[in-house]
């Protein structure tokens, strides 16, 4: 016990960095948390394309009235399982055992994924697969090297294989064009990622509302504050 | 109508007796300048915790197995349940800030000097509480941040030699951090640690109105009284000049506190680190764990201090002696003046270097080792960060001992009679 108990220490103290993420460098998500059809494009993906596989158990269906669907909407066109309300949160019913015999690991919930990764990285991350013959699944990503999960999107992406410039820096190359344009899938994956974003945080943009309130109300609250203490002290010398 | 009814009440509790001696005749010098709004600040933010807590604890579950879903629950499903938890979570932090301020403001101007020891010294216990008191609501998330960091901060005590293993389990109550752990945890964070930090703080307060409140100036306000009244010449009663100029103190930091709350409760990953949104998984330690923010200049000193005989204890002794020495504080400054204001250049120069060290350790202990890379061969290849951190260990400890002899031997100016506006 002590001995684990040492090596836990020792591993956290001199702070091993086992980078997890490869060579790829980080791409900007230009993501608009306000522009709804964006948000309801992805979440339309996100629950056609991800939930499958992964879950979103801290996601309620009816959370989707944040992003401008009515309850009707979200029944009619996102809810395929009529045996789920619309209050109901995401899951799936794969069962977490099935999952690690097909998979090799449990796929993570992804309700919170955008605030332990961040956009950028979600967004790199999507475009960032490519076709790797000797994976099990078939793909590896540039990004997240031997990751478990397949490309979803490779019918509207295409194949891309990983070459490497004269500098030895990653490039992918498409080799097999796919379904989408390039800007098509550019903004797919952008809408993807704006959609996890606002999974991450539903309450955000409220958030950011009431806070404009709250400060205005703490500002003209600090002039009489200031006003209130200069007339007190006007007689201390 | 009023009166009578305040003489019922003075009849059988001492209200206006308590109302006069803590606000309105209380005295307080008249130069307070910016940094005596911390105290009151750091009240403040015990009551936004106080509060904050109780509906945290109202929807939070302390079960391994469902706690970082009731935490995502508050965020989510509970009405305003986002804005408590972010209120509570930037309050834990701004309590640091607040708190180091104080802690500051008592160092350049001598604030623990005699009559003010015993002051000093509950203030530096409620520091630990503090510091308890962080550590235990930080698991409490269950993320793998918080997992982790339990994990290590326990680990510590497993360095002591002898007990050290056993009392790491008995911490625990499990051999790993685990649902007993958090259990209770729970139950310091929200029982045990509170009760000691409220009784703290009155002792404090108490104990500070008994002395009465030392200034920038550092000088005794009590020694210039006015013979006919027989109050202080330089002094203010608390109430109405401190309370309204306190009230204008504490609207502008509610300002900057709502500005975190409501446009970034994350700070950057500094209040709220990103690895604490993906659930605790005993079976995956995190490439890099970093206590959060306002532990990392200790957290830096523990790793500075390479392990000896094979054994952590070492830096684990360093860490502990660097929150200890500033218990000694009082009796470690021999300088005949008590503010920075008419003390000499040795002191300014060496404060000034300790707060840069403190600084710099602090930025280190949220990075690994290696974040600065590694010196050439002629240091054998050590790591840059560490050699520094370890060098502002050194000077960390040596601002606190060369005090004894530095204090004495610094030109000091003259003290005024009263106090300079």
């Amino acid at each position: 016990m002590m001995r684990i108990c040492l090596a836990i220490l020792f591993c956290a103290i001199s702070g091993i960095s086992l980078a997890a993420g490869g060579s790829v460098e980080l791409r900007e998500a230009k993501i608009n948390p306000s522009d709804a059809a964006s948000l309801q494009r992805g979440a339309k993906l996100f629950i056609d394309r991800c939930l499958s596989c992964h879950e979103a158990s801290y996601m309620r269906f009816n959370r989707l009235t944040d992003i401008g669907l009515s309850s009707e909407q979200i029944k009619q066109y996102l809810i395929k399982d009529p045996s789920v309300k619309v209050g109901d949160t995401m899951t799936n019913a794969m069962r977490p055992a099935d999952a690690k015999v097909m998979f090799g690991v449990v796929p993570p919930d992804l309700s919170v994924v955008s605030r332990s990764r961040g956009a950028d990285w979600l967004y790199t991350y999507f475009v960032s697969f490519y076709k790797d013959d000797a994976s099990v699944t078939g793909w590896n990503n540039a990004l997240f090297p031997h990751v478990a999960m397949p490309h979803v999107f490779w019918q509207e992406q295409g194949v891309k294989v990983l070459q490497h410039s004269d500098d030895g820096k990653a490039v992918l190359v498409e080799e097999v064009p796919g379904t989408a344009t390039a800007t098509e899938f550019d903004r797919m994956m952008l809408d993807l990622t704006n959609y996890l974003v606002f999974m991450g945080e539903p309450a955000a943009e409220k958030r950011k509302q009431i806070g404009s309130l709250v400060l205005i109300f703490l500002v003209l609250f600090a002039f009489l504050a200031w006003a209130v203490k200069r007339e007190f002290w006007k007689d201390v010398h | 109508m009023a009166s009578s009814f305040t003489n019922w009440i003075d009849q059988r509790f001492p209200m206006t007796k308590m109302v006069r001696e803590h606000l309105t005749e209380y005295y307080a010098p008249k130069n307070f300048n910016f940094w005596y709004f911390f105290g009151g600040l750091a009240i403040v933010v015990l009551a936004i915790q106080i509060l904050s807590g109780i509906f945290l604890t109202m929807h939070y579950k302390p079960d391994a197995e469902r706690a970082f879903a009731s935490v995502e629950y508050i965020m989510r499903d509970v009405p305003l349940g986002w804005l408590i938890r972010y209120i509570h979570s930037t309050g834990a932090s701004m309590f640091f800030v607040v708190i180091y301020l104080h802690m500051f403001r008592a160092l350049m101007y001598g604030s623990y000097r005699k009559p003010r020891e015993l002051l000093w010294i509950f203030g530096m216990v409620i520091y630990l509480c503090l510091m308890a008191e962080a550590f235990f609501g930080y698991l409490l998330p269950w993320g793998q941040m918080s997992f982790w960091g339990a994990q290590v901060i326990v680990n510590l005590f497993g360095a002591i030699p002898f007990i050290g293993p056993d009392l790491a389990v008995w911490i625990r109550g499990d051999y790993v951090v685990s649902d007993a752990t958090l259990n209770r945890f729970f139950a310091l964070h929200v029982i045990a640690v509170p009760i000691a930090l409220l009784g703290l703080v009155v002792a404090h307060i108490i104990s500070l109105h008994e002395v009465g409140s030392n200034n920038p100036d550092g000088i005794e306000i009590k020694k210039n009284k006015n013979p006919e009244t027989g109050k202080p010449i330089d002094g203010i009663p608390f109430h109405p000049y401190y309370t309204v100029k306190d009230i204008f103190g504490v609207v502008v930091f509610l300002i900057i506190f709502a500005a975190i709350v409501f446009f970034a409760p994350e700070m950057g990953g500094y209040f709220l680190e990103h690895n604490n949104f993906i659930p605790a998984d005993p079976l995956k330690t995190p490439p890099h764990i970093a206590p959060v923010w306002y532990f990392t200049p200790f957290y830096s000193i523990l790793r500075a201090v390479p392990p000896m005989f094979g054994s952590q204890f070492p830096g684990v002794m360093a860490m502990g002696a660097a929150v200890v020495i500033l218990f000694l504080l009082p009796w470690l400054d021999r300088s005949p003046v008590r503010s920075i204001r008419y003390k000499g250049p040795i002191f300014k120069w060496s404060l000034a270097v300790f707060v840069l060290s403190f600084v710099i350790l602090g930025y280190l202990g949220l990075k690994p080792t290696n974040v600065w890379g590694q010196f050439g061969p002629w240091m054998g290849g050590a790591d840059r960060a560490t050699v520094v951190a370890q060098i502002c260990t050194v000077i960390y400890f040596l601002f606190f001992l060369t005090m004894p002899v530095l204090s004495r031997l610094d030109k000091t100016k003259t003290v005024p009679e009263r106090v300079t506006s």
